[in-house]
């Protein structure tokens, strides 16, 4: 916000300060000035606008399902009301003593644990490669894991039933977890690839002369370095297996069945049970919503990467 | 940074190399095998040649998901890219307000898929849901069950609802970047704020905002759960996205032969605009 009343400011001021630009010192006295003018708040009454309208936007169909989530279905059906007027848990209950529905959560936090640890494990040496060495075929087989970020999931669906049926997978946590590395791993390896760039080489050569191995150099010295790093990483692939229904749902039945496929089983066959709908839905979005607030001062910087 | 040329960092890439080549390899083979040959079940398959790849080139059903999806994928982000950019623009950059709207603004991100349909299935319907409810109030003939143009309508707020974020994050990342020297010196230039946004912001953001363009553009061009959440497809083939409609004919038909090919032409055509992106993306990365 700073700089957006800075030019609000200069804007006004704009001959003024182009005149006392002789020096050093006025400028910066004239940032003084603009700061201390911002301070007493003239010119940016409004800039909270636009974020607050924004999110007024995101929040309303959230609020709509959490609303939905404390009426009953004779209340949703019935007269039309932007808040409960008789709130009931009975649609949470429903949830949380049902195996059928509990377990969906359950496996769904089971795939996407494994996939996240399966997906940085393995991505943490082959990013280090990526931004230390140069090999043979380096370049192709980097771009060759991007197009897999790219790949349209719903091409991947069928063959995927088809070889995980071949080895006895089907319908197992491990299944979906390998399946969603095939855009994990890729995204991993290149979150990660852009923080350990970031590492001077010089770290590790002085290492190497103070007589460390590669595999304690790796875990003593170079990954508390690039903690925030396996952090964003972890938080991307996390989101994007926890996120994903077309992969997950095609290779489980019943005993590893996400929650967001029981969801949609629901809804079709026991007729429109809105309220346990709603609040299964509004549990899908507390993990999520958990995650974002632990690794909030990271997002932006995963972001600045531009590698998501 | 200068890079030693060893060719033995092949063994820290090969357990990525084996992982991903199980889960990527293996299945695109299967397509490849499937497009080329036809059965009549019982594991007996016929050579087929190309056959599936012409049926598919000359039919109208396919190219017609491919306009409506390259359609869906212009309109958003001829909406999504100037919102995000006028949002990130508004934001704070300092103080209690940055946690806060980085993560109520995030929180649409981590939402799985089919419930973002499910949300915008509810909050649309005409007798409990707050927009159909409230639109029907105000005198609108809205109802994105039966009317095709209401389905779009309602599948374009939704993608807005899920994605502009996306852009917020990644633009906001750009700016909160630009050191304060820039904005220094456009004061004493008495620059105006669009000759600021112009000359300095447009320009630091373009290397996120060419990933933005291009995430989204990709991303809605495979896009599958939440309009198949909230239209089915419908009403008639009228939101009938590509991944829809290979879905459609992948597991609800189990036509593999003609599935396999159109995965093909559809795989081909994201690696022709991976490779775009990724070219795009290196050169950047070494001019600048």
């Amino acid at each position: 916000m700073a700089r957006l009343d800075e030019t609000a400011a200069d804007r006004r001021n704009g001959p003024f300060m182009r005149q006392s630009q002789s020096s050093a010192e006025t400028q910066i006295a004239n940032a003084t000035l603009a700061r201390k003018m911002r301070r007493r708040g003239e010119e940016s009454r409004f800039w909270w606008l636009v974020p607050t309208i924004y999110i007024i936007f995101l929040m309303l169909p959230i609020y709509w399902l959490v609303n939905m989530s404390f009426k009953t279905n004779q209340e949703i059906l019935g007269a039309f009301s932007p808040w409960p007027k008789n709130p009931t848990i009975a649609n949470y209950m429903v949830i949380f003593t049902d195996p059928s529905w509990y377990k969906g959560y359950i496996n769904s936090i089971i795939y996407v644990v494994m996939n996240t640890v399966i997906s940085v494990a393995v991505a943490l040496p082959a990013a280090y490669a990526f931004s230390r060495y140069r090999f043979l075929g380096d370049k192709h087989l980097f771009f060759w894991l991007l197009t897999n970020r790219m790949a349209p999931p719903a091409v991947f669906a069928l063959p995927f039933f088809q070889l995980y049926s071949a080895f006895g997978l089907i319908d197992t946590h491990i299944a979906v977890a390998l399946a969603h590395c095939l855009f994990n791993v890729p995204l991993a390896v290149w979150i990660l690839e852009g923080f350990m760039s970031g590492v001077p080489k010089e770290i590790d050569e002085t290492a190497y002369i103070d007589g460390y191995s590669f595999p304690r150099f790796f875990v003593k010295i170079f990954m508390p370095l690039i903690a925030s790093g396996i952090g964003v990483a972890a938080f991307f692939t996390f989101m994007f297996s926890w996120v994903e229904l077309l992969l997950a749902r095609t290779l489980t039945t019943t005993d590893a069945k996400p929650i967001a496929a029981v969801m949609t089983r629901t809804v079709s066959a026991a007729g429109m049970d809105w309220g346990v709908l709603a609040a299964a839905g509004v549990l899908t979005i507390i993990p999520g919503a958990l995650v974002i607030w632990f690794v909030r001062n990271y997002i932006a910087k995963g972001f600045a990467l531009g590698r998501v | 940074m200068e890079k030693t040329w060893n060719n033995k960092a092949w063994f820290l890439v090969l357990p990525v190399l084996v992982l991903v080549a199980f889960s990527a390899v293996i299945p695109l083979m299967t397509v490849v095998n499937y497009s080329v040959q036809d059965t009549f079940g019982n594991n007996v398959f016929f050579w087929a040649g190309t056959e599936w790849f012409e049926e598919l080139l000359s039919s109208d059903r396919f190219w017609q998901a491919m306009v409506r999806n390259l359609v869906f994928s212009f309109i958003i982000l001829a909406i999504e890219i100037p919102l995000g950019i006028f949002i990130a623009l508004n934001m704070p950059k300092k103080g209690w307000g940055v946690p806060v709207c980085l993560v109520l603004m995030a929180l649409p991100l981590l939402i799985p898929w089919n419930v973002v349909g499910t949300i915008w299935q509810v909050f649309g319907r005409v007798d409990i849901g707050l927009l159909g409810y409230s639109l029907r109030s105000l005198g609108f003939d809205y109802n994105y069950v039966n009317d095709p143009y209401d389905a779009w309508v309602t599948v374009i707020l939704m993608d807005i609802w899920h994605w502009t974020s996306l852009v917020v994050l990644l633009c906001y990342a750009g700016l909160v970047s630009i050191p304060d020297a820039y904005y220094q010196a456009a004061k004493i230039d008495g620059a105006s704020r669009w000759a600021i946004f112009r000359y300095i912001q447009l320009p630091k953001m373009q290397r996120v905002l060419l990933i933005a363009v291009l995430l989204r553009f990709m991303d809605s061009f495979m896009i599958y759960t939440e309009p198949f959440v909230v239209t089915g497809g419908g009403p008639g083939n009228s939101t009938t996205f590509l991944s829809i409609d290979l879905v459609k004919i992948a597991i609800g038909q189990f036509d593999l032969g003609p599935a396999a090919a159109m995965s093909i032409v559809y795989f081909l055509i994201v690696l022709m605009m991976s490779w775009v992106f990724y070219t795009v993306m290196t050169n950047y990365d070494s001019g600048v």
